[in-house]
């Protein structure tokens, strides 16, 4: 269900938006986190929110992670429908407790009693030059976490639709809003109320020589490097995974197939990241069509560096997917 | 200032009505009935690893009690005896404590959510529960618990801080019980009384005799009025004793003294109540003897029924992962539902 008209939004106004239209559409719909009631939030993507409706659903809480996602957690208990913000993903770490033993399980434990419908946005990311700690990646963290969703859009009207689309989830979903898009990447949004699927993978690009595969921030890397790639005659395909849980293994292995070789791009540390998850569902479910070894492209083993002078040698750019393309090409 | 010991017990005060003392000595009574054939099942082989409360009931049905039909517990998983109270089924908690299935989805009507088994990460939980009554336009209130040692742990402090923020309803009924297992309570705080931290949180704390069912109950009750007025949540720090081990795989003798127990013993909450109700001319041997045939016929049925729970089979393990099964479930249930595993259907 897709609206007719479109306006050019960042990725923070098509947030904006999503949160305005699930605010106005359900009442048990809560916007709650650091900053994000009278600032707006540090990037604004909850900007006149909480004048719109009120103190009472788009509130500022207590400056503590854990505290967000128990209460997230209690609220969902009761019956409404809380959207979290946590204000980088990197401060994601002291909920871990929240996270990895309660958000995901009380459904389980619960034999379905107790199902939580939380929303949890979070930036994450490189790219901007931000402080310290600003730009980690954790979705691999998060997609270890049993009974959990985890979505990470990459453009402004995939995020509109999928972000309503995991309000109206009744299970828990985190949703990774990379910075580096967050006014970077414009595009056309419809109007209106719509939703996308969780859990599809999208072909952006097709081509026959290999298989780019990525999320988030990192596919407008890997279609600059299509772009570059084509401009020498070497049609590669792209596929934005989307939903990172449940990972939608048909068309990631069927992009695969097709094409014999696959990169796998993502900005977070390299080992257990992500990424690597990727590579070993294609080792098991695509070997017999591979042409050459799975490659990763992803951050350096060490933390996401905060100087500023050399912090996009750590972020995967074209230049390093390119570098891929060519080994697996030639191997 | 030094927080005074609410008590009323053995000072021949008995500020209740006849049916509320009666209502709170069988409760208790049939906690400890409960507690003392569940150490006894699990000796046998027929209960898993159990938390026993032996010597907190006070503490646990003094709150349960004093809670409406509309409100909520989030307890530990040392909280047998409150979610009795509360009216969980005995067969459900057989169940629970058999790590079956069947005993980890509590009835609907029962206001009580399953046990927490992290320390401490309930607190938050319970206060966004509390705060959805106040969005949905009902009044309940929610009760949730922790031990001396939980209070240690940063999100009973998170908690603390958010219910004090939003005025959430939610009494914290903190049973020090002077153990974390073997750490005794000296290593986890420097305060003489946990409840002296409500002050730091700007809200209400109250210590209780916590082997005092009637001092419990009614400064719970307190608490619980102030709550469902919108006046905010209250720490209840209750001062108990674990006569028991901490688990049924808990050595207790290689941290404190038998002289120590013996001391607590004679302080047994239910003896206390006991004695004042016999006092009081509501209670004799005959009525105990009626409700301890009572409670093992109770105890007999519910048995029974446990038992007769079907045994599990292996493809729960992925249901109710998610409300939808993903791809990856589908695969496992398929598998698990026809007796094998994922790799054998490769």
């Amino acid at each position: 269900m897709v609206a007719e008209k479109a306006r050019v939004l960042n990725l923070v106004q098509a947030i904006n938006e999503a949160l305005d239209l699930a605010l106005a559409g359900d009442e048990r719909v809560l916007v709650f986190g650091e900053d994000v009631g009278r600032l707006g939030g540090v990037f604004r993507v909850t900007e006149g929110l909480q004048a719109k409706y009120g103190e009472g659903r788009v509130f500022d809480t207590p400056l503590a992670e854990s505290g967000i996602l128990g209460l997230a957690i209690g609220l969902a208990m009761g019956g409404m429908q809380p959207v979290a913000e946590i204000q980088f993903a990197g401060f994601l770490y002291p909920a871990l407790d929240q996270i990895l033993s309660h958000l995901g399980r009380w459904r389980h434990r619960s034999r379905g009693r107790v199902g939580l419908p939380v929303v949890v946005r979070a930036p994450y990311g490189g790219g901007v030059h931000t402080p310290e700690q600003h730009a980690d990646s954790p979705e691999a963290l998060l997609a270890h976490a049993p009974g959990v969703k985890v979505v990470i859009p990459s453009s402004p009207e995939r995020a509109k639709g999928l972000l309503l689309a995991a309000i109206e989830d009744e299970d828990p979903v985190f949703f990774l809003e990379a910075i580096k898009l967050y006014r970077g990447a414009r595009a056309a949004v419809p109007e209106g109320y719509y939703t996308l699927p969780l859990g599809k993978a999208r072909i952006l690009r097709e081509g026959k020589a290999a298989t780019l595969i990525g999320y988030g921030g990192m596919v407008e890397v890997m279609l600059e490097a299509a772009e570059v790639a084509a401009k020498e005659g070497v049609e590669v395909m792209v596929v934005d995974l989307e939903t990172l849980v449940p990972l939608d293994e048909d068309t990631l292995l069927g992009a695969v197939k097709e094409t014999g070789r696959a990169i796998v791009v993502y900005e977070a540390m390299r080992t257990g990241g992500f990424g690597a998850e990727i590579a070993a569902r294609i080792a098991e479910g695509a070997i017999d069509h591979l042409q050459a070894p799975v490659v990763r492209v992803a951050g350096y083993d060490a933390p996401y560096p905060p100087f500023s002078a050399i912090e996009h040698h750590y972020r995967p750019n074209a230049r390093r997917v390119l570098a891929a393309l060519r080994r697996v090409l030639t191997y | 200032m030094k927080p005074k010991v609410v008590q009323y017990l053995d000072r021949g005060e008995l500020p209740l009505k006849e049916g509320e003392a009666l209502a709170l000595y069988r409760a208790m009574r049939r906690a400890r009935f409960f507690d003392e054939k569940a150490l006894t099942l699990q000796r046998q082989g027929r209960l898993g690893v159990y938390a026993p409360f032996m010597g907190q009931e006070a503490a646990q049905v003094g709150v349960a009690l004093a809670l409406g039909e509309r409100d909520w517990v989030v307890p530990s998983y040392r909280e047998s005896a409150l979610l009795l109270a509360r009216g969980l089924p005995i067969h459900v908690l057989i169940l629970y404590w058999r790590a079956h299935p069947a005993g980890w989805r509590f009835p609907e009507e029962v206001r009580a959510v399953n046990p927490y088994i992290p320390i401490a990460t309930q607190i938050p939980q319970a206060v966004g529960l509390a705060l959805a009554g106040r969005y949905r336009g009902e009044d309940w209130v929610v009760a949730t618990s922790i031990g001396d040692g939980g209070t240690s742990e940063g999100d009973f402090h998170e908690g603390l801080n958010f219910a004090a923020v939003f005025d959430a309803p939610v009494l914290f009924l903190v049973q020090n019980n002077g153990y974390a297992i073997s750490v005794p309570r000296s290593r986890q705080m420097r305060v003489d009384f946990i409840a002296r931290r409500a002050e730091g949180y700007g809200i209400p704390g109250v210590v209780v005799d916590g082997n005092d069912a009637v001092a419990v109950y009614l400064e719970a009750r307190k608490a619980v009025e102030r709550a469902r007025k919108g006046e905010g949540p209250t720490l209840l720090e209750a001062l108990t004793y674990r006569l028991a081990p901490h688990t049924t795989s808990d050595d207790p003798s290689r941290y404190r003294t038998r002289e120590e127990e013996e001391a607590w013993r004679s302080k047994d909450p239910i003896l206390r109540l006991r004695k004042a109700l016999e006092a009081a001319g509501l209670w004799d041997g005959d009525a105990e003897e009626v409700l301890l045939r009572e409670l093992e016929e109770e105890f007999a049925r519910e048995l029974a029924l446990a038992d007769q729970a079907p045994e599990p089979s292996p493809e729960m393990i992925v249901e109710h992962v998610y409300k939808e099964m993903g791809p990856d479930q589908k695969r496992a249930w398929e598998a698990l539902r026809q007796g094998k595993h994922v790799e054998e259907l490769w």
